[in-house]
């Protein structure tokens, strides 16, 4: 019998994944010992637990790692990008245990933790992956997590609806994906990133370029940028509120960091292809996005739009791959991420209330009657426009400067169009919120608890959005030193 | 140090109005209208104080935002931009007391709102970072647009929306040219950033200005706004915020694009003629008091805007003198709309008239603002107008005569807003209950015209005490020189 040689493994460089699925573990198990009413609290605090432990894992990482260093039989990067897109996907994930914690499924709590811990695990997995097929594993992990976790409310078809949805077209953008591995696996004979680099060199053979656009078509799908952003408002009305929230910030970190990653490092001779490329999928976009935001009337399908439109923001500083917009990527995610888990929790928060989906009509009075949310509300939804003092307008000051500073100065402007464009739908909600009376609804038994966890989690990505626009300078740096190991092509 | 307090004591008056739980609305009210009279005495103190011979920066302070892009908080006063600095003080300090007094509705909230505006308009005229300027100049919108949608009339949405697309569609496209006017100066400091000669950026950075200030045609949102808003709010609009893309011009466009400013006068000239025209006969026409005064204000920011870019002693000075006027004058002309309008629970005109009788104190308040509105002979609005038309004629002498004949216009629509209100047979909506001027009321409007008739006296306080005294040659240079 041959022995099969074991790669060596960084078992350190993975606790911030093994936490997450320990806990995954935990929250399924440990339950069914437990009365009923405790199985919903342990979960949560299981979940709380475990998302501390990994975020601290990953921090450690980040302080600890000077440069990168392939691991895993180099299937596996070990760099500060990976860790801080860790991070970030982490406190995503935290936050969003904070938005749960009043969601009840009868009988599911421990499942829906330990989606919730698996999937974050998936894309911690994911940013750092090293070579095409541990991106594919990661990407499918994660997906797999997050498409049971929005059909999980099964007594609801719009929950199931969207499961489907998210799963057929999931699925089928996951083929487009590995298809295009194989034929860029066919072109070079490698999956290595940087092996890829070294085998493409010179000649932009078909395969290879037909196997790039396919990867590009493949992530793009998971970041919700359009033309492949169809299933994006459908699953994020459909979905329970917060996996709604963890996806529309997770999701787009894990996505985006790793289609950075992967361009910048296996396809720098390629540059003059995707580049451009990606600049059209950043203009189409922010007419997708915004203008399809414009005429609705549901918050969480206008949030969905919005979130078509940041990714082409998001997208706008990968196109440049200059070390600028790698950086304002990374610091623009930092707030989008808490932006978007806040927005979400506050229609969460009123959907509890109304005990209905939340209409423009239903956030009316909500400014006066819960003065809180109303004034985070109405904070990030001027931090979405990118008006101070959300550290979303420093973010995108970043990726205007980027497009600037590559010369492209014209995509700026199709920014600040879009941007222009955007201001009526996202003035729309405080506009709903404060100028019109309150509709008196008819309240469901009594007054809505007060849910302190959900509050926290406001608070706490309200700390994050004007944090980060004063502090910016150490988030900065941060995001700095994420990306300097990247060896972009400009 | 100070200039940081003056922007930051109303906005964390703002703060504390908002969080604490106050016992009674006119308890927060109170609290913020003492935040606004704390401002206004540091600022008269310090304008006592200040050195007025030194054309450089003073009380300035820097600390660095983000360094690898060169982004600092810097901020400090000019000679100058004290006088705006105190315009806003002034008028701000006002509008909260009428606010105030006339006992809107969550006063805590709404004047928070306004003190929070007044600092960041303060923010806007001593920033000295160019991405600081931005960030204070989209700051003074977020208040507007929510006091203006809460407070407001009856068509407040349209208001809103109309106001604020406007406004941001000018401001984004300034974000863009701040970004490059940054980065191809390599810092954001406004005072190392050198001259520039590209017509884009310029032209970015004059599509906000044009919108805020308004030049015609940019000015869509401006009736609306106007008449939409609560008084004291039209009076900030008008009177203040106008302001600030007045000095934007002074302050970047002249400054930065010397070259682009001489090569596009000529058109920006021919915009600004006619909306100095436009805006007088609009005004002449108007239905109401809010709109006489609405247009009446395009007007005269157009007439600023011509005095700007003739570029010279003249011009600039009576630019300036003219920002300040006109911003009391139209914060005076609002505020005395909201009483008549309160009184009569109407501004249209054909429906007013005769108040003057056993109204003397509203007659004398009204007349006297109205005619240094008109800009007659020894007021400090004449005093401006005059030096504006002096500096553009060396341009030509057909922008002068263009100038001249608003003036006259000016003097017909005034004259009508005056005698429409004030004489002939009393309006049916004037009843006898409708009273004079309450003691609150002359104790807000009357300071602001006495300040209006000191300048009047005394006009040279202001020109001869900014620019260390020669705007057009030190306009291009007095910034440079970064301590």
């Amino acid at each position: 019998m041959t022995k099969f040689p074991t790669p060596s493994i960084d078992w350190a460089a993975l606790s911030p994944e093994l936490a997450l699925l320990g806990g995954a573990a935990v929250c399924l198990l440990v339950p069914l010992f437990l009365p009923h009413g405790w199985r919903r609290h342990f979960c949560a605090f299981v979940s709380i637990a475990c998302f501390i432990g990994a975020g601290a894992a990953a921090i450690a990482l980040f302080r600890m790692d000077e440069t990168g260093t392939a691991i895993v039989a180099n299937a596996l990067r070990r760099d500060r990008l990976a860790e801080l897109g860790q991070v970030l996907v982490i406190g995503s994930g935290l936050l969003t245990v904070g938005v749960s914690y009043a969601y009840v499924l009868r009988e599911r709590m421990g499942e829906y933790y330990a989606l919730l811990l698996t999937a974050a695990a998936g894309m911690c997995f994911f940013v750092s992956a090293d070579d095409l097929m541990t991106m594919f594993l990661g990407l499918e992990w994660f997906s797999i997590s997050l498409y049971i976790l929005c059909a999980i409310a099964i007594e609801e078809v719009a929950s199931l609806e969207a499961g489907l949805k998210y799963l057929i077209v999931g699925s089928f953008s996951s083929a487009i994906l590995l298809f295009g591995s194989a034929f860029v696996y066919g072109a070079t004979g490698v999956i290595g990133f940087e092996d890829i680099a070294d085998a493409s060199s010179g000649a932009d053979s078909l395969f290879l370029v037909t196997g790039l656009a396919m990867i590009i078509v493949g992530l793009a799908f998971k970041a919700s940028a359009a033309p492949f952003h169809m299933w994006t408002p459908d699953v994020y009305q459909g979905a329970p509120t917060p996996v709604t929230a963890f996806m529309s910030a997770a999701t787009k970190v894990a996505a985006l960091v790793l289609t950075m990653r992967l361009l910048v490092t296996a396809f720098p001779a390629q540059e003059h292809l995707w580049t451009i490329s990606l600049a059209v999928i950043v203009c189409m976009s922010l007419a997708w996005g915004n203008v399809g935001a414009l005429v609705q009337t549901d918050v969480k399908r206008l949030l969905a739009y919005s979130s078509i439109s940041h990714a082409g923001f998001l997208l706008m500083p990968v196109a440049v791959a200059t070390p600028l917009g790698g950086r304002a990527l990374m610091y623009y995610l930092i707030s989008y991420a808490a932006m978007s888990i806040g927005a979400f929790a506050i229609v969460a928060a009123r959907e509890r209330e109304l005990a209905r989906p939340v209409t423009l009509e239903g956030l009316a009075g909500m400014g006066w009657e819960r003065p809180g949310m109303g004034a985070a509300m109405t904070l990030f939804m001027f931090g979405f426009i990118g008006l101070p003092p959300a550290g979303l307008f420093i973010g995108k000051f970043y990726a205007f400067s980027a497009a600037v500073d590559r010369g492209w100065a014209w995509l700026a402007v199709v920014g600040a169009i879009a941007t222009v464009v955007s201001i009526y739908y996202y003035l729309g909600v405080v506009r709903a919120m404060y100028f019109q009376p309150a509709v008196r609804v008819a309240p469901a038994g009594g007054s809505p608890p007060r849910e302190l966890a959900l509050g926290t989690s406001v608070a706490l990505a309200v700390v994050v959005t004007v944090g980060s626009f004063i502090a910016a300078q150490p988030l900065l740096d941060i995001a700095t030193d994420a990306v300097s190991f990247l060896p972009f092509p400009h | 140090m100070l200039t940081s307090l003056l922007i930051f004591l109303p906005m964390a008056g703002a703060l504390f109005v908002w969080i604490v739980p106050w016992p009674t609305a006119r308890a927060a009210g109170g609290t913020a209208l003492l935040v606004a009279l704390a401002e206004l005495v540091i600022w008269v103190n310090r304008a006592l104080n200040f050195d007025y011979g030194n054309a450089g920066l003073q009380d300035s302070a820097s600390h660095s935002w983000f360094s690898d892009l060169g982004v600092s908080y810097t901020v400090g006063l000019y000679d100058f931009s004290l006088w705006l600095v105190g315009l806003t003080i002034v008028v701000s300090t006002a509008a909260i007391a009428y606010g105030f007094w006339s006992g809107r509705e969550r006063m805590g909230v709404y004047l928070g709102l306004l003190l929070f505006l007044e600092g960041a308009t303060v923010g806007v005229f001593t920033a000295q970072d160019l991405l600081l300027f931005y960030v204070f100049w989209e700051a003074m919108m977020i208040p507007l647009y929510i006091a203006i949608g809460v407070w407001g009339g009856a068509g407040r949405v349209g208001a809103t929306i109309k106001f604020v697309v406007y406004t941001l569609a000018g401001s984004l496209l300034m974000l863009v040219s701040v970004i490059a006017l940054g980065l191809s100066a390599g810092t954001f400091d406004m005072r190392a950033i050198g001259e520039n000669g590209s017509a884009w950026i310029f032209l970015g950075f004059a599509a906000a200005f044009a919108v805020k200030a308004p030049l015609w045609p940019f000015h869509g949102w401006l009736p609306d706004a106007y008449r939409e808003s609560p008084p004291e709010v039209a009076a900030i609009l008008s009177g203040v915020i106008s302001k600030a893309a007045t000095y934007g011009f002074l302050r970047i466009g002249l400054v930065f694009f010397p070259a682009v400013v001489d090569d596009w006068r000529t058109p920006v000239l021919v915009l600004a003629t006619i909306g100095l025209v436009y805006g007088s006969l609009l005004a002449f026409r108007a239905p109401d008091i809010r709109g006489v005064v609405a247009y009446s204000s395009l007007a005269q920011m157009n007439l600023i805007v011509i005095g700007l870019f003739a570029v010279n002693d003249s011009g600039i000075s009576g630019a300036l003198l003219q920002m300040v006027t006109h911003g009391l004058i139209s914060a005076a002309l609002f505020l005395l709309a909201g009483a008549v309008e309160r009184r009569a629970a109407t501004g249209n005109l054909a429906l007013l008239g005769g108040m003057a009788r056993g109204r003397p104190i509203l007659a004398t308040v009204l007349i006297t603002t109205g005619v240094i509105a008109l800009a007659v002979p020894g007021s400090s609005a004449f005093a401006g107008e005059f030096l504006i038309l002096n500096g553009i004629f060396t341009r030509g002498w057909g922008w002068a005569l263009a100038g001249a004949v608003a003036i006259v216009l000016a003097a017909m629509y005034m004259l009508r807003l005056i005698s429409a209100i004030l004489h002939r047979n009393p309006g049916p909506t004037i009843t006898e209950a409708a009273l004079d001027l309450r003691p609150a009321e002359i104790s807000i409007i009357v300071p602001l015209v006495a300040v209006l008739l000191a300048l009047s006296f005394w006009p040279a306080a202001i020109t001869d005490h900014s620019f260390g005294g020669r705007p057009a040659g030190t306009v291009g240079s007095q910034f440079e020189a970064a301590p």
